[in-house]
């Protein structure tokens, strides 16, 4: 324990309890990391506040301090944007998990960051509202980490992200002080920091209240599960029914592999002997439904499905997604270890990846199952390796980055959900460059210029923000000062 | 004329090109007369221009169409106005994606006659000749806000010209992707005080089959329409039968207190959904009409020429029959009846009085609706320091916004203050155009 640490106990316990201040190097090694274990780092500090006031206090006393501080919400993150910081404070944010307002006329609620995902779903049902954004955690993820790492779900290609579903944020900056970030209303006067906010990876500041948009429940659901030969025919599919105009509430694929691992652990009772299987869930008035529904199974059958099984009841369709949703865990019978992709092409070049994909598997001897959103392009393709025999974790790891040079290549992006963290960081600079990277910074200059709110996570080289490149010194001083460069001299 | 002033400085004619004297009257920027203007024609020429002027010290206010610069501040000074105009080239339409990169200049209507055919749109409500740079810079969304959201929920990558001509992207062209900071969000509605926008990604939506208004008026002057007319929006934006918006007009003369839903899908989706809507709104005790494929919803043009005042009311939408009340009262005090009308479903509505409205009455109404709106927010405070709503002046003529003061400012405005000080510091970027701004 450092020094600095060690002056910060006795003032964490003052604000947080001292029942909540961890201390002994068992408990903290409990925090080590979040659901990307390959990264570890035990925190020097672990305090668990129950109040926005506790958390702008335990972070104010940080800021004086100048340590640096990470916040976690359940854990659950797949890029390591919770990793702690050694030398630092981990904000544990599990104790702030209250419901605190459910407006049904507004639609908003108002929830504390340590509540699930799914709560809000929960306590917004009783009026036939629900909550969008549903990541496949969202029985344990916090909203507090959904609003860091905007995450998405099955379900944004039609009803968006976190972004598109929060409007208010009380936060704690990284001084240590709290602000609204827009007023819930969803219509802000000024800078949208809230939309800035939002899938900052916790880099701009700590997330105390969120106010979310809630949506009215659909009048109907139908889940369709299509069986194909191959991907590509299950990617004809997909194409046709973009290209006839209908936007479905998700499109999700798996391939023979991940299927083979979904039968292994669930029993999920695919179509046999399927190479691709296809589930197109529509949502909305049961008269476009019906409407949709009839064009989407014709599409698919002309695509050459060979079976196709549908659902309109919550427990017939929870068999369609059982497959689907277990397939991460899952890949878990088939092999000893394995590393989970997120990366995005544009959805035409869904066909030209998984073919790239396909043939650095064969070449590297390393197999990779692949899940993916075909509706907007997202991959998970799960690189599966045995870390008992030597060099494969090196392997696997080397087609897991060519992965992301392919969908690079293709115009995508290096991630679609799951945030960059420590993860990929190293990838940020073959996406953007020098000057895109350095204008984000821009922005982490603004809110937090000591660097102290979860530094070392998204961009690979930090920017020193007390120090402004010349030209836009020169330029504020021709602006500001006539006698340009007389700063200097005084 | 102060002649040396206006001669174009030769390291601007150096950067771009086309770059000229400004015209007094022509090139006035809400009454502000600047002294040059250029029209970069691509990215590299704007960021040289930024340059040149960033090294010159001038003051830059970016220009599309020029229809949203009436409604904000009027800049402080003006010395380059860009005009982006140049710039208007659909650079790529990827319609099996469902995306669409475009030069900051093209103009909505243009992008839309494209893109429409592919069978798809931008959806987003705006006058045909703004460009899609001015619209994401002011943040422009009309009824259709209610279901697509803002240009900021639509735009999935962008390019921007620093202060200091740095060039700058973020986003991508996918449409599901969260790697890096989003300055796309950061430059939607900074009103061209942050950086100047060269280009922009958007994901599109396809162009709907069949759509349908369904209207109902209620009658303005019975005690129980306003509450009655609150109740019939939040019906129908609360409702399974996904609206495309859900509108509000409120207008005197003619008389009419009017909800309006817009209903977009399948000829037979949504012929049954009107029916559906219409039985609604009639319980809420509105005279329902069905109108298929018609717009009457498009507030943002004007109906007679230039709007004097305009202000726009944000709330939850629980608020809204206390929100009308507060209009009418704000009305009443002042003996001045506004146009209301705009997206009420989406919690945002515009109270227009007439330029004709003298100066001093329309500055009293605009106090009075503060005062009364001020109150009905912090009726819903909860100790959080959370304000459910604002008042902001739009537009009005320097008069009514000196004599009515400025507006509360909105929440986090320290923070607005430190990304504009690390993005412009030398506060070239259209100054003044914020009330409360640096």
């Amino acid at each position: 324990m450092t020094a600095a640490i060690e002056a910060l106990v006795p003032r964490m316990r003052e604000i947080c309890g001292a029942g909540h201040v961890i201390t002994d190097p068992l408990e903290l090694r409990t925090y080590e990391c979040d659901g990307l274990t390959s990264h570890r780092s035990v925190p020097a500090l672990v305090v668990l506040p129950a109040t926005a006031a506790e958390v702008a206090a335990a972070v104010a006393a940080c800021a004086a301090a100048g340590v640096p501080f990470v916040a976690r919400g359940s854990g659950t993150g797949l890029s390591g944007g919770a990793l702690p910081h050694q030398d630092g404070v981990l904000i544990v944010m599990s104790r702030m998990r209250s419901v605190i307002e459910v407006d049904p006329v507004s639609r908003r609620a108002i929830v504390e960051p340590g509540v699930t995902n799914l709560a809000v779903s929960k306590a917004a049902a009783p009026f036939g509202l629900f909550y969008a954004p549903d990541p496949s955690s969202q029985v344990v993820c916090s909203v507090g980490g959904n609003v860091a790492e905007n995450s998405g779900g099955a379900h944004c290609l039609k009803h968006g992200f976190t972004v598109h579903h929060v409007t208010g944020l009380q936060i704690v900056t990284p001084s240590g002080e709290l602000t609204w970030l827009g007023d819930g209303t969803g219509v802000g006067s000024g800078y949208d920091l809230l939309g800035a906010f939002t899938g900052s990876e916790g880099t701009l500041g700590i997330v105390t209240k969120i106010v979310v948009k809630l949506m009215p429940l659909p009048e109907v659901v139908h889940t369709l599960l299509a069986a194909y030969a191959t991907t590509a025919e299950g990617g004809r599919a997909v194409s046709d029914v973009i290209g006839a105009g209908i936007v479905p509430a998700a499109i999700e694929m798996m391939d023979a592999l991940s299927i083979e691992a979904a039968e292994a652990a669930v029993h999920c009772n695919y179509p046999e002997g399927a190479g691709a299987v296809l589930i197109v869930e529509l949502d909305g008035p049961a008269s476009e439904v019906e409407a949709e529904l009839a064009t989407v199974r014709a599409l698919c059958e002309k695509a050459g499905a060979t079976e196709i099984r549908a659902a309109d009841d919550p427990a017939q369709r929870a068999v369609i997604w059982a497959g689907r949703k277990s397939a991460f865990a899952a890949v878990g019978r088939i092999s000893p270890a394995f590393i989970v992709q997120d990366g995005v092409v544009p959805r035409t070049s869904l066909g030209a990846v998984l073919a790239q994909i396909a043939s650095l598997s064969a070449s590297s001897g390393i197999r990779v199952a692949n899940v993916f959103h075909a509706g907007d392009g997202n991959l998970h393709p799960l690189v599966l390796y045995d870390d008992a025999v030597p060099g494969q974790a090196e392997a696997a790891e080397e087609v897991s980055g060519a992965i992301l040079d392919a969908c690079l290549e293709q115009g995508g992006s290096i991630t679609g959900e799951h945030g960059v963290g420590v993860d990929k960081s190293r990838y940020m600079p073959k996406m953007f460059g020098a000057d895109d990277l350095d204008t984000m910074q821009l922005v982490r200059c603004a809110f937090d210029p000591a660097s102290l709110c979860n530094p070392g996570k998204v961009f690979p080289t930090p920017r020193l923000c007390g120090e402004v490149p010349g030209h836009r010194r020169a330029a504020q001083f021709a602006a500001q000062h006539p006698a340009a460069g007389q700063a200097e001299i005084f | 004329m102060d002649t040396e002033r206006s001669v174009v400085p030769a390291a601007l004619s150096a950067a771009c090109p086309a770059v000229r004297e400004a015209s007094p009257e022509a090139d006035a920027v809400a009454g502000v007369a600047p002294s040059y203007v250029a029209s970069p024609a691509s990215t590299e020429e704007a960021a040289a221009l930024l340059r040149a002027a960033a090294a010159l010290g001038l003051t830059v206010v970016p220009r599309g169409a020029g229809t949203g610069l009436g409604w904000g501040q009027p800049p402080s000074s003006a010395d380059l106005v860009v005009d982006l105009r140049l710039m208007d080239q659909v650079i790529e339409h990827a319609a099996g994606d469902l995306v669409a990169r475009v030069q900051a200049g093209a103009s909505m209507g243009y992008l839309a006659s494209v893109l429409a055919s592919a069978g798809q749109q931008l959806a987003v409500d705006a006058p045909a000749e703004a460009t899609v740079g001015g619209v994401v810079a002011t943040g422009t969304a009309g009824p259709r806000r209610f279901r697509y959201g803002a240009p900021r929920d639509l735009l999935i990558g962008i390019t921007v010209v620093r202060a200091d001509g740095v060039v700058a992207h973020s986003g991508g062209k996918v449409v599901k992707n969260v790697a890096g900071y989003d300055l796309g969000k950061l430059f939607s509605g900074s009103q061209g005080t942050l950086g100047l926008i060269t280009e922009a990604t958007f994901r599109l939506h396809p162009l709907p089959a069949a759509e349908a208004w369904v209207t109902a008026d209620f009658a303005p002057n019975s005690p129980s329409a306003l509450a009655a007319a609150a109740a019939a929006v939040t019906a129908a934006a609360g409702s399974a039968l996904v609206p495309s918006a859900v509108e509000l007009r409120w207008a005197d003369p003619p008389v009419v207190l009017r909800v309006g839903v817009l209903l977009e899908g399948t000829p037979s989706g949504v012929r049954e959904r009107a029916s559906q809507l219409a039985e609604l709104l009639e319980t809420a005790g509105g005279t329902p009409v069905v109108a298929l494929s018609e717009t009457p919803f498009r507030w943002w043009e004007p109906e007679s020429g230039p709007p004097g005042t305009v202000v726009r009311v944000t709330f939850w939408v629980r608020q809204l029959a206390s929100v009308l009340e507060a209009l009418a009262a704000a009305g009443a005090s002042t003996g001045l009846r506004p146009v209301v009308s705009g997206p009420a479903g989406a919690g945002v509505l515009y109270a227009r009085l007439d330029a004709s409205v003298a100066d001093p009455d329309a500055a009293r109404f605009v106090r009075a609706l503060r005062d009364r709106l001020e109150g009905v927010f912090a009726q819903s405070a909860d100790g959080s320091g959370l304000v459910r709503g604002g008042v902001a002046v739009l537009a009005a003529p320097p008069a009514v916004r000196a004599a009515a003061g400025p507006d509360r400012p909105p929440p986090g405005l320290d923070l607005m203050r430190a990304v504009k000080d690390q993005f412009d510091p030398g506060h070239r970027m259209f100054p003044g155009r914020f009330q409360w701004g640096p």
